[in-house]
C-alpha cells in the first residue's frame, strides 16, 4: 500500500444510544485505488460511509485528509472537501434533465437568470469525463437505472470529488451494465480518484478492488489484498468457517405434480408451461428483465394473466387472487422484502401473522393469543434473531427479516413456495439458514420455484433449472448436468442486442 | 404499533413520556388553566368541554381508521351535515318513528363513505381527491334537500343532544363510540387489516389481504361515525342546519394527528385521537375563559398542531436513529 493515503479514518467510534456500532475502526483510502468495505449486514459499513459523508459524525477518533485532520460535521462540509457519496437510492430528480440534475444547487446564473448555455456546458464536460454518450437535455427519468447512476457519478466529479464512495452500486444492475460501471471506475482510478466500494458480491471484489477492509460487528478485522480467496474472505467476514455454502439436501421427488402452469401468457410472458413436483426445487434462471419476476407474480396471484391456467395439486386456481392462492397452499416471498414483503413499522409477530389473520379469526375478531403463539413458535424454529417478538421488524437485519417472510408462509402451511431472489441483500451466514429452510420445505413434501440471478445459488440449491429469455422458457436442464456457461447460453438465446441495455 | 416501550423492571417514565406526548401536553394544559382561572375546574365548565369535544372526537374516531389505512377523508363534515339533514327530513315529512331516523342517518353516512371508498379503491382516485369531491357533492346535496333552510330534528335526534339526569347524552355517546372504535381498531380483522394496508399496501396485498375491500370499509366506518357526530350536533341545536359541521374536517384531522397518527399510514390510536380532540377543545375553552380574542385563538390552535406533530416526528426520528 502506498505511503500517503488520501483519506484516513483513524480509530473512529460511533454509538447510537447504548449500542456501539463502530469501535475503533481504521480505514484508509488511497488515490487511484479502490478500497473495498466488506462485512455482513449490521457490521457497520453503512455507518462508516455515513461518517465520511457527514451524516453521522464520529464520537471519537480522527478523520485525516492529505494527512491533516478535518472535521466533517454535515454533508455540506463533506462535499466541500471533495468527498462524494453515491447512495443506493440515487439523489436525482427524475422530472429534470441531466444538465439540470448535474448543476442542481449550483445553477450557473447571469443577472440572476439561469444561464442555460453555461449549465449545458458544465454538464457536457462532466459527461465527457466519463465518456458517456448521453444528451444533456434528456430527462433523468427516461434513463435506465445504470445510466442514472453514471449521471450521479458525473455530477459528483463535476464538483471536483477526489474521494468517491459507492454504496452497493451493482445491486440493481445487469451484467453488461456492471461492466460499463467498472470501465468508468477504472478510468477514475487512472485519474487518481480514491474510491470506497461496497458490495455483497465476492466475485466483483477481485475484479474491481485493490484491497479489502473487513468489518465484523463494528470492529475492524483485517485489510487484505483484493485477490484473497473467496473462502478466506467469507471466513474473515463471518468469523467462522462456513462448511458448505449450499447445503442442499436432495429428497426423492414424487411422481405427482404439485404445481402446474399451462400456457400462461400475459404482457411479455409467452405460453409458459411448467410442472413442479413434491420434494423438488426448480430454479428460474435468466437475465434481468427475462420475465422471471413477472412469472412468479402471475402464479402467486399478485398480477393478472390473460390466458393459461395454474393448478395446485390438481385443483385449478383462480387468477389474480392472492387470498385464493394462499388458501391453495401457495406462499410468495417477493423480490424486495422492504417494499413488497414487510410492513416495516409493524411488529415481527404481526408481519409473520398476516397470511393467517383472517383464516384464524372468529366472528371477525383476531385470534390474538393464537397469532402470537404461532409467531413465537415459528420465530424460534427459524431462529429469527430479535430482542422481542413485539419489536418493529424494521430493526432486524436483512436476513432475519427475510426469515420472517418465510415464517409467514410456514405458519400458513404453504406447500408451494415461490421465491423471488430469496437471498438478495442477505449476508452469508443467514443465506445458509435460508437454504436450510428450502430443504425443510422439500423434505416435508412441499416444492419450491425459485427465481435467482445468482448462478452459484441456482446450481447449488436447485434440482432442475428452467432458463428464461424474453418472456419464454428457452431451456431446461437437470442441475446435475448444468453449468454456468450452459445456463448463460440459453439465457441470451434470441435476445436482440438492443434489449440488453433497455429499460429493465 | 409504534410503541417503543422496553420491558424493564418498574415503570419506565422516559418511555411513557415519549409515547404519550399529547397526554402529557393535555395534563400540563389543564394544570395551567387550573392555575390561571378558577372558572376552568368547575363541573359546569367541564361538562361544557365534554359536549364541545364529543362532536369532533366522534368524527375523528372514524377518520382515524382512514388515516391508519394511509388515506384521508375530507368529506367528514359534509357527511355529518347530510346525514343529519336526511334523517330530519324523513322525520318531518314522513313522520317516521324516531329510532328509525337515527338508523337512516347512519345509513346515509355509511353510503357516503362507501362511495368515497369505492372511488378511491376501484376508481383509483387518490383518497384526498375522492374525499374532496365528496366534500362538495355531499354539501351540495344537503343544500338541495333542505333548500338552504334548517329542518327541525325529530325527538330521537334531539335526544342525542339532551341530558340524562346530569350527564349530557353527547358525552355518553362519546364514551361508547370510543370503546367501540378502539375495539374494532385493535381486536378485529378489519382494524388490523387497516394497519397492514396503511403500513405497506403492497406487502398487505401480497399476504392475501383484500386491500380494496379494506379501503372501502374504513371509509364506511368514517361515514358512520361522521353521521353520528352530525346527529349529535343537530340534536343540540334541535335542527339540522345546511351549514352544519362545515370546516369540521380540519379539526378532526388535527385531532387525529395530534393524537400521534401518521398521515403516511400504519400508525394511530383511538385513545390518541380522543386526547387530540380534548387538547383542541380545552385550548379553545381556556382561551375563551381567559377572554382571548377568537382571532388569536386560531393562531394558537395552528401553533399547537405544528408543535404537537413536530414533537412526534422528532420522537420517531430518534427511535429509528
Amino acid at each position: 500500500m502506498s505511503k500517503n493515503p488520501l483519506l484516513v479514518l483513524e480509530k473512529v467510534c460511533k454509538s447510537f444510544g447504548a449500542i456501539q456500532v463502530i469501535n475503533e475502526v481504521t480505514v484508509e483510502v488511497h488515490a487511484g485505488k479502490v478500497s473495498v468495505l466488506l462485512g455482513e449486514n449490521g457490521a457497520g459499513k453503512s455507518t462508516l460511509i455515513k461518517m465520511i459523508a457527514g451524516v453521522h459524525p464520529p464520537d471519537s477518533g480522527r478523520i485525516l485528509l492529505d494527512g491533516e485532520e478535518v472535521k466533517i460535521t454535515d454533508t455540506k462540509s463533506s462535499e466541500a472537501l471533495g468527498i462524494a457519496t453515491i447512495h443506493q437510492e440515487l439523489n436525482l430528480v427524475p422530472s429534470m434533465t441531466i444538465a439540470e440534475n448535474i448543476t442542481l444547487g449550483r445553477v450557473p446564473r447571469r443577472f440572476g437568470i439561469i444561464n442555460r448555455r453555461e449549465m449545458r456546458a458544465v454538464a457536457r464536460a462532466a459527461l465527457d469525463r466519463l465518456d458517456l454518450d448521453l444528451h444533456v437535455d434528456t430527462l433523468v427519468g427516461e434513463l435506465g437505472l445504470a445510466q442514472q447512476q453514471l449521471v450521479e457519478i458525473a455530477k459528483a466529479l463535476s464538483m471536483d470529488a477526489r474521494v468517491l464512495i459507492l454504496d452497493e452500486p451493482t445491486a440493481a444492475l445487469t451484467n453488461s451494465e456492471i461492466s460499463q460501471l467498472f470501465a468508468v471506475i477504472n478510468q477514475l482510478k487512472a485519474k487518481g480518484v480514491g474510491m470506497v466500494f461496497i458490495s455483497h458480491h465476492l466475485d466483483e471484489i477481485a475484479e474491481i478492488g485493490d484491497f479489502v477492509n473487513v468489518l465484523r460487528d463494528g470492529q475492524f478485522i483485517a485489510t487484505v489484498p483484493a485477490d484473497t480467496h473467496e473462502n478466506e474472505l467469507v471466513r474473515l467476514m463471518v468469523g467462522r468457517e462456513i462448511d458448505e455454502q449450499f447445503p442442499r439436501a436432495r429428497t426423492d421427488v414424487a411422481d405427482t405434480v404439485l404445481l402446474s402452469v399451462k400456457d400462461l401468457s400475459v404482457g411479455m410472458l409467452n405460453n409458459i408451461s411448467l410442472d413442479v413436483r413434491p420434494g423438488e426445487v426448480v430454479a428460474l434462471a435468466g437475465l434481468m428483465g427475462a420475465g422471471r419476476t413477472e412469472l412468479i407474480r402471475a402464479i402467486a396471484g399478485a398480477d393478472a394473466y390473460t390466458s393459461g391456467s395454474v393448478t395446485v395439486a390438481g385443483a385449478p386456481l383462480a387468477g389474480h387472487d392472492v387470498a385464493a392462492a394462499t388458501r391453495a397452499g401457495i406462499g410468495h416471498v417477493p423480490e424486495d422484502r422492504k417494499t413488497q414483503g414487510l410492513v416495516l413499522d409493524a411488529s415481527v409477530a404481526e408481519n409473520i401473522g398476516y397470511a393467517t389473520m383472517a383464516s384464524s379469526s372468529k366472528l371477525g375478531l383476531v385470534d390474538r393469543k393464537g397469532q402470537r403463539k404461532r409467531a413465537e413458535d415459528i420465530a424460534a424454529r427459524l431462529r429469527i434473531r430479535m430482542g422481542s417478538i413485539d419489536q418493529p421488524i424494521r430493526s432486524l437485519s436483512g436476513g432475519n427479516q427475510q426469515k420472517a417472510v418465510f415464517g409467514r408462509w410456514f405458519t400458513a402451511g404453504s406447500k408451494v413456495l415461490l421465491l423471488d431472489e430469496p437471498t438478495r441483500g442477505v449476508d452469508v451466514g443467514a443465506k445458509v439458514e435460508i437454504y436450510e429452510l428450502i430443504n425443510e420445505i422439500t423434505s416435508s413434501g412441499g416444492c419450491v420455484l425459485m427465481a435467482s440471478s445468482e448462478l452459484p445459488e441456482v446450481l447449488g440449491m436447485s434440482d432442475r433449472v428452467l432458463v428464461m429469455s424474453q418472456g419464454r422458457i428457452t431451456g431446461e436442464l437437470l442441475t446435475a448436468e448444468a453449468t454456468q456457461d450452459k445456463i448463460m447460453a440459453m439465457a441470451v438465446s434470441n435476445v436482440h442486442r438492443e434489449n440488453e441495455s433497455g429499460n429493465n | 404499533m409504534s410503541s417503543v416501550a422496553i420491558k424493564s423492571k418498574g415503570f419506565d417514565f422516559k418511555a411513557f413520556l415519549a409515547n404519550n406526548g399529547a397526554l402529557v401536553g393535555l395534563v400540563i394544559l389543564c394544570l395551567a388553566l387550573f392555575i390561571a382561572t378558577p372558572r376552568f375546574l368547575t363541573a359546569a365548565n367541564l361538562v361544557n368541554v365534554g359536549i364541545q369535544v364529543s362532536t369532533i372526537a366522534v368524527m375523528a374516531f372514524g377518520l382515524t381508521f382512514v388515516i391508519v389505512a394511509a388515506g384521508i377523508d375530507l368529506s367528514v363534515g359534509s357527511v355529518a351535515a347530510l346525514s343529519a339533514m336526511v334523517s330530519s327530513y324523513w322525520v318531518s315529512t314522513a313522520a317516521l318513528p324516531g329510532g328509525l331516523a337515527i338508523v337512516i342517518g347512519l345509513l346515509v353516512g355509511a353510503a357516503c363513505g362507501w362511495v368515497t371508498g369505492a372511488m378511491s379503491a376501484y376508481g383509483k382516485l387518490p383518497t384526498f381527491i375522492a374525499s374532496l369531491a365528496m366534500l362538495t357533492i355531499v354539501r351540495g346535496l344537503t343544500l338541495v334537500i333542505s333548500d338552504g333552510r334548517p329542518i327541525p330534528t325529530g325527538d330521537a335526534v334531539s335526544f342525542l343532544g339532551s341530558d340524562v339526569g346530569v350527564i349530557p347524552v353527547p358525552i355518553i355517546v362519546l364514551v361508547l363510540s370510543a370503546i367501540v372504535a378502539g375495539f374494532v381498531l385493535n381486536y378485529t380483522v378489519i382494524g388490523k387489516n387497516a394497519f397492514a394496508v396503511g403500513g405497506n399496501t403492497e406487502a398487505a396485498r401480497l399476504s392475501g389481504i383484500p386491500v380494496k375491500r379494506v379501503l372501502v370499509t374504513v371509509f364506511v366506518i368514517s361515514g358512520i361515525f361522521s353521521a353520528l357526530s352530525g346527529m349529535i350536533l343537530a340534536g343540540r341545536l334541535d335542527s339540522a342546519q345546511p351549514t352544519l359541521a362545515s370546516g369540521y374536517e380540519l379539526d378532526a384531522i388535527a385531532a387525529v394527528v395530534i393524537g400521534g397518527a401518521s398521515l403516511s399510514g400504519g400508525v394511530g390510536r383511538i385513545s390518541g385521537t380522543l386526547i387530540g380532540a380534548l387538547v383542541l377543545a380545552v385550548i379553545r375553552n381556556g382561551l375563551n375563559l381567559l377572554s382571548v380574542s377568537a382571532f388569536w385563538q386560531q393562531v394558537v390552535i395552528g401553533l399547537v398542531i405544528a408543535i404537537a406533530v413536530g414533537f412526534d416526528v422528532f420522537r420517531r426520528k430518534n427511535v429509528k436513529h
